[in-house]
């Protein structure tokens, strides 16, 4: 079917409009010499090319997305009576048998007639609106290259108009980044809504119990789900003070010890180690604290006496500490490094030690910097997902005990939505309030450092 | 003539306490040595532990087995309907004739990987003339066999305890004193996708998977991210309007990735109707994870430009763009691809915000394009680490070596290019 090869049409179609532009400016310039043309030969040649690619490039891009959705409502017109007076869900899996009959998938069911029926329909209208839409991107194509073609001549200000085009593409790729975060927010806001429909936003925040196993059937026996979210968010803090505790000391000092006391050969050797660490996948970290750091813990523990669960949230913790430390030591490295040598020369010119001149002078002078850099790094933390998701547990225990099993709002978020389930249960839904509650929590620590950070640099530039 | 100093008692005060200075500096740089070495420490103990558990994963037990290929085993008119296990089966059988009792017989042939009668029925059907012939074949041994080989099970527990008991026991000791078990290189674990059987599983499929996935990521978060960054340093007037895209590339930075996995089901899979599980979504969702790292570091390579590069171009009468992509671009590109490249590394390292869109799924098949059902390489390693079988503890550990020898293998040559273009000017 054509309709498959509707891109490299388009591409080998707009290379050719490209040489036709071209071609067409150059025949000007023999007739009348090169400086009556506004602009270069190419900038013709892609202005054609332009007019020829991004019109059809326009009506495929609509129709790939229109075209399930109003195939779809044509045929659900001549579904049977009794179909359409099916439920919303089991309407869902009808048109869903359809459409994988249509892609030649195994159906679930042995196949209804009016089923099959409605597929061979469905193929139809979309075999025949295909040819449509194909014969309408190259009737584009064709109208606006020629338009194009014919409009050139030695006045067209070609480049102008290519490069307001570029202009538009560039300011469009840079709102990416602004329609990503309204798609955050949108996705995870709406779902946290409907579940703030079903479980009152104060049990949420103030909830002490956490089990969001819901009945399946209204007259099931066992829980109906607690939805209470403080036990999560105390084992995630709990889980981030401990990795925090490790990696803060560690951290600095290693930065410190780097930037004043480190001859250059120590420096090239520790600094990519230390990027090594941070180039490590979460994933490894993960497996590291289950495998290897949780069981020794454990037996540490037994050693002295002590009963530690071997999904305590001193390994995840740790664990998550020391692939934090690289985090903390670069941040901390910049602004060290960002102090003026003047203010150290002033200190030891006073006569006071490197350790003093650290003490007084420089970790005050960087202190709003490294605060920053901690608090980019407690939201990593908050946020980190496969170490906890591999070695901190999966039951909320309201707990300040670091040798005891907690969990966090990700592996929440992660063992509520792995796996296929409902979309509409508060379980479900659940996961993106608590996808919400992170958000709000990392974006105001993320806001907060990075406006320091800003200040910071403005200090001393 | 002698001049000994006047000490004011200002000098013999900070006298007094010099020595007590100089030792807390002494202690302070120690701590900052040691602080390091904690680091190097925790960085040696995790690789020692990964690699002490992995390395074994590339070689595998195989056994060999005398099949001889009967002609009664083959009388229907497809080879491939033959019944292969049954002639494993009686090939072990026929090894160990002393073996009788049904029970027995069942412990012998689970020494074999189910395996076996695949790669029997690969032989045949390839080669129709080996019916008839008795030919000395190595199979896959089943895990079990495999861990017990490699000195993972101990022998001196209780029979209970241990997955391979007394009887299989003396058998393997048999073969082994026959020379018809042996380790050899494992191929199969770059070969073949997933699997229930620790023995049969292999990373290619994630590979693939992986593969397909930064591609899509690539070919989509290169240009945005490029074009993003050329915008914002080269044309972008400084108003309200740049600010908040900018404060929204920082932050985007810094959201937690899982998040960035919540937008994609929410957005891609369920209001879009994208097919879950597929490289397609992942790739989405990874672009958008990669873009503020690309926009950030191609920024920071358009920056390293001289002004006095752009002041020359357009002197000459190039047009903003025309200075932008003859000249600026070009000498900014090397601080781009090293940004890129590191950008793509961490989008290989991902693994939470797959888990969102359901790139978990168990899939044997090796994908064959963007839009089949796949599975990326730490979605693996995180799916081998819920295992309970020991064999997947190994597969876990050398999928975890061949992903970190994956991204030495792109920062070294981000490195490279940072070293091989990078100008000062």
């Amino acid at each position: 079917m054509l309709y498959n090869y509707t891109l490299p049409c388009i591409l080998i179609l707009s290379a050719a409009a490209f040489l036709l532009g071209r071609s067409k400016a150059q025949a000007i310039t023999r007739h009348s010499g090169l400086r009556s043309l506004h602009s270069l030969p190419t900038h013709y040649g892609v202005l054609t090319a332009m007019a020829c690619a991004i019109p059809a490039m326009m009506v495929f891009a609509v129709w790939q997305m229109a075209e399930s959705p109003v195939i779809t409502s044509m045929i659900v017109k001549n579904l049977p009576e009794e179909v359409r007076q099916l439920g919303a869900n089991e309407f869902t899996l009808i048109l869903n048998d359809i459409h994988n009959f249509v892609e030649g998938n195994i159906v679930s069911d042995s196949v209804n007639p009016a089923i099959q029926a409605a597929a061979e329909h469905y193929a139809e209208l979309q075999a025949g609106a295909r040819n449509l839409v194909f014969n309408l991107i190259t009737f584009t194509m064709l109208v606006t290259t020629g338009l194009v073609y014919f409009w050139i001549k030695a006045e067209l200000r070609a480049r102008n108009l290519v490069e307001s085009v570029t202009m538009v593409f560039l300011i469009g790729c840079s709102v990416v980044a602004i329609l990503t975060t309204i798609g955050i927010i949108l996705s995870v806001l709406f779902e946290a809504i409907r579940f703030f429909k079903a479980v009152p936003l104060t049990d949420f925040l103030f909830g002490l119990d956490w089990s969001p196993q819901t009945a399946m059937r209204a007259d099931q026996a066992g829980s109906s789900g607690a939805f209470g979210a403080v036990p999560v968010m105390v084992g995630t803090f709990l889980i981030s003070f401990i990795a925090m505790m490790v990696a803060i000391p560690i951290g600095l000092l290693s930065a410190i010890y780097l930037a004043e006391y480190a001859n250059s050969s120590v420096r090239t050797i520790a600094k990519p180690m230390l990027e090594i660490l941070a180039g490590i996948p979460t994933v490894v970290y993960g497996f590291f604290a289950a495998l290897s750091v949780a069981p020794l813990i454990r037996d540490i523990g037994q050693f002295a006496g002590l009963s530690v669960s071997s999904e305590s949230a001193l390994a995840a913790g740790l664990v998550m500490g020391i692939m934090i430390i690289p985090f903390i030591s670069s941040i901390s490295d910049d602004v060290i490094h960002a102090v003026p040598q003047a203010l150290r020369d002033g200190s030891y010119g006073l006569g006071a030690t490197k350790f003093e001149t650290v003490k007084n002078v420089v970790i005050p002078a960087a202190l709003p910097g490294i605060v920053a850099g901690v608090l980019l790094a407690v939201s990593r933390a908050i946020g980190e997902t496969m170490i906890v998701v591999m070695a901190a547990g999966l039951s909320a225990n309201l707990t300040f005990n670091p040798l005891k099993a907690v969990t966090t709002v990700t592996v929440q978020i992660v063992t509520l939505l792995v796996g296929d389930q409902e979309f509409d249960s508060p379980k479900t839904l659940a996961a993106f309030a608590l996808g919400l509650l992170l958000f709000v929590f990392t974006l105001i620590l993320n806001f907060i450092a990075l406006r320091v950070v800003r200040k910071y640099r403005e200090q001393y530039d | 003539m002698q001049n000994t100093p006047q000490q004011s008692p200002i000098t013999l005060r900070i006298n007094a306490g010099l020595k007590k200075r100089y030792n807390t500096e002494k202690r302070f740089k120690r701590m900052g040595i040691s602080a390091i070495v904690i680091a190097m420490t925790f960085l040696v103990f995790l690789f020692g532990s990964i690699i002490s558990n992995g390395y074994t994963a590339f070689q595998q037990t195989y056994i060999q087995l005398d099949v001889s290929f009967d002609q009664t085993f083959f009388t229907g008119e497809n080879l491939a309907a033959a019944n292969f296990p049954g002639l494993v089966k009686k090939t072990l059988y026929s090894m160990f004739p002393d073996v009788t009792s049904r029970n027995d017989k069942k412990l012998l042939t689970q020494l074999v990987s189910s395996n076996a009668a695949f790669r029997l029925m690969g032989m045949v059907t390839k080669d129709p003339k080996l019916i008839g012939t008795t030919q000395k074949i190595w199979v896959l041994a089943d895990d079990d066999v495999d861990m017990l080989i490699k000195g993972h099970y101990d022998r001196n527990v209780a029979e209970s305890n241990r997955r391979i008991n007394d009887k299989q026991l003396a058998w393997i000791d048999a073969l082994a004193a026959n020379g018809k078990i042996t380790k050899k290189f494992n191929t199969q674990f770059f070969t073949s996708g997933d699997s229930r059987e620790p023995e049969q599983a292999g990373i290619w499929g994630a590979t693939r998977g992986s593969i397909y996935t930064l591609f899509i990521a690539l070919a989509l978060s290169f240009p945005i991210g490029v074009a993003a960054a050329i915008y914002l340093e080269e044309f972008a007037p400084n108003n309200g309007w740049t600010d908040l895209i900018e404060i929204n590339i920082n932050n985007l930075a810094a959201v937690p990735s899982i998040i960035f996995g919540l937008l994609g089901l929410a957005i891609f899979i369920n209001f879009w109707g994208m097919p879950r599980s597929t490289p397609l979504v992942g790739g989405l969702v990874l672009t958008l994870v990669t873009l503020p790292t690309i926009i950030i570091a191609g920024r920071a390579a358009l920056k390293s430009v001289p002004p006095s590069i752009r002041e020359a171009a357009l002197g000459i009468g190039a047009s903003k763009i025309q200075m932008v992509t003859h000249h600026v671009l070009p000498l900014a590109m090397p601080g781009m691809l090293t940004g890129t490249i590191i950008g793509m590394a961490r989008a290989l390292g991902e693994t939470a915000p797959l888990l969102m869109i359901g790139m978990i799924a168990f899939i044997v098949d090796i994908p064959g394009s963007v839009t089949d059902p796949a599975t990326v390489l730490p979605v693996q390693i995180f799916l081998w680490a819920d295992s309970p079988e020991r064999a997947f503890t190994e597969k876990t550990s050398a999928a975890i070596i061949m992903l970190l020898a994956f991204l030495m293998l792109m920062n070294g040559l981000a490195v490279y290019f940072r070293n091989k273009f990078e100008r000062k000017w």
